[in-house]
């Protein structure tokens, strides 16, 4: 009797974590919606922003966040998963690859605006390309790096050894094995980590403060050496400067909410490629 | 090119056994894991068109001494080995040797099956396409022809384009044993092939076996010692890292000279 009273009181404190877990989550989702979506309108999501931020639309934002997403999944993924095959296929495990795995990790610890500062020293001075798109997106790619590769790595790792010896004592060589049979079984793994850096790099603030984002711009960005506007950006300036709090906190809601339907959407375009690849590959 | 000719000097001369050549040749040969000695000073002739049966208790090394003949072994890193492999007269184990070429001549065949996640077709081609055949014709020739051989191709000849994985365990090693042979190989190393089938898939994949004994050179691990009677010519029996008999199969089981053996096959240990 007493071990069910126990049992009883360890289920219940357990649901209940479960549930207020999921109630921050549905309180966000929800408070943003509300508020959010008052300001959704074809308008809003097509036109420019005017009178001073407080009309118009946040066109060339949800532009923006779609091209730095994009430049650094595109600088990001090859470099990680090559990385990634590195350490995991080529490197004997030794003292030293411990470090250099340790490294990468730590290197996920990082804090953003350390990123952003990096970018500002490297890529917008050093290489000379200004606050641009590129800029941004290869900090938010630095930035993703070891998220993409520990996935990529376990994706790999994944991989059973018996295929890579079936493949080999065919005669096949080390980089045939890892084309053929290794990486099109990761694949699936691999792509989970893009989905969760996609989720990562839409949603960060302080790499792109001073290496992409700008307040305002007039017209869209005409090449990636140009500055652009970005979502989270644009909601911290909307709360932080401007003379219409009203107004333009409305505004950041609505973009809050888009920015998060971004990302949901950009999820389900990885989720849906990742569900195809992985049924063409073992159906086919 | 002497030894080789010695040989067919050989063929000749025992023309009611015109086979019976040396197809590898073991000379005393060390392994080592780190510091632990898995195989002492090893000799051991494997013949042509023969199946050998190598037994012994688990740990005993013989699955170890199998993957030395296709260079399997250096998959695994800290190993030192000493001594000399000969296939065909032919230094296996020199620096020159390209270790893909001799898989391509001395296949495998695993203790679990293991073929790949792709169709049944993809499977057996898959070892042709690495070995740089691109002629498509002839590489449907040649599936066909391997599923035949290894009697799987009745049963899946309707779905070629189906996942392997969709097949049971005893079709899925006979479809391993098909991908071996889709590249032709001269010798078949067999690590323990029914380990993990039901005895029906495994009498399917001895007959198969005995089958290709006409064609191939044929290794066998195993620990049933009831399979090694059955299906071998020679059997070699490995205890610790060490060969202690090799002889027919016949004589292994029946009259064994070492007492040890004869402790093994007799149930006394293992």
């Amino acid at each position: 009797m007493k071990k069910d009273i126990t049992e009883i009181i360890g289920f219940s404190f357990i649901s209940l974590c479960m549930f207020v877990t999921i109630l921050f989550l549905l309180t966000i989702i929800y408070f943003i919606g509300i508020n959010g979506i008052k300001v959704i309108s074809w308008k809003f999501l097509t036109q420019q922003p005017t009178n001073a931020m407080t009309g118009g639309g946040v066109a060339p934002a949800i532009l923006g966040t779609l091209y730095l997403t994009l430049g650094a999944i595109i600088f990001s993924f090859p470099l990680g998963v090559i990385c990634a095959i590195y350490l995991n296929e080529y490197t004997p495990k030794s003292y030293i690859m411990n470090i250099i795995r340790l490294s990468i990790n730590n290197l996920a610890g990082v804090p953003s605006v350390v990123f952003g500062l990096f970018g500002l020293a490297v890529f917008v001075k050093y290489l000379g390309f200004g606050v641009s798109i590129l800029s941004g997106s290869l900090t938010l790619g630095i930035l993703v790096l070891p998220v993409i590769i520990s996935a990529s790595q376990e994706a790999l790792m994944a991989v059973p050894h018996s295929l890579r010896e079936a493949s080999l004592a065919l005669g096949a060589t080390k980089w045939q094995t890892i084309k053929k049979i290794v990486l099109p079984s990761a694949l699936p793994g691999i792509l989970t980590g893009i989905i969760l850096s996609i989720g990562r790099v839409a949603g960060e603030t302080a790499p792109i403060l001073f290496t992409a984002a700008a307040f305002y711009l007039k017209g869209y960005p005409k090449s990636i050496f140009s500055q652009v506007m970005a979502l989270p950006y644009h909601i911290y300036a909307l709360m932080t400067e401007g003379a219409h709090p009203e107004q333009q906190t409305a505004i950041a809601y609505g973009c809050a909410l888009i920015l998060l339907c971004l990302i949901l959407f950009m999820s389900i375009v990885a989720i849906f490629i990742r569900h195809r690849q992985r049924s063409h590959y073992h159906a086919s | 090119m002497q030894v080789k000719t010695i040989i067919i000097e050989n063929r000749q001369g025992y023309s009611c056994n015109p086979l019976d050549a040396v197809k590898i040749k073991a000379e005393d040969v060390n392994f080592f894991y780190g510091k632990h000695h898995v195989l002492k000073g090893i000799s051991l002739e494997i013949l042509s068109n023969k199946v050998t049966a190598i037994i012994g208790p688990s740990g005993c090394g013989k699955s170890t001494f199998i993957r030395l003949f296709n260079r399997m072994y250096e998959l695994v890193p800290n190993t030192i080995l000493t001594g000399r492999i000969y296939l065909d007269n032919m230094d296996i184990l020199g620096p020159c040797v390209d270790p893909t070429g001799i898989r391509r001549r001395i296949g495998m065949v695993f203790q679990k099956p293991n073929p790949f996640p792709k169709s049944i077709f993809k499977n057996i081609s898959y070892g042709l396409e690495v070995n740089g055949i691109k002629n498509k014709g002839f590489i449907e020739e040649r599936v066909v022809e391997s599923l035949k051989k290894a009697a799987l191709w009745d049963e899946v000849k309707d779905r070629l384009y189906d996942s392997a994985l969709k097949l049971s365990g005893g079709q899925q090693q006979r479809l391993c044993i098909a991908r071996c042979l889709a590249v032709r190989p001269e010798v078949i190393l067999f690590d323990e092939p029914c380990a993990s089938l039901d005895p029906i898939s495994t009498r399917k994949i001895e007959e198969l076996i005995l089958e290709l004994r006409k064609d191939y050179t044929i290794v066998v691990v195993t620990h049933n010692m009831q399979q090694a009677a059955r299906i071998s010519d020679y059997t070699g029996f490995f205890l610790l890292g060490e060969l202690i008999e090799y002889d027919k199969t016949e004589v292994i089981f029946k009259a064994p000279k070492d007492k040890r053996t004869e402790d093994y096959i007799t149930g006394r240990f293992g």
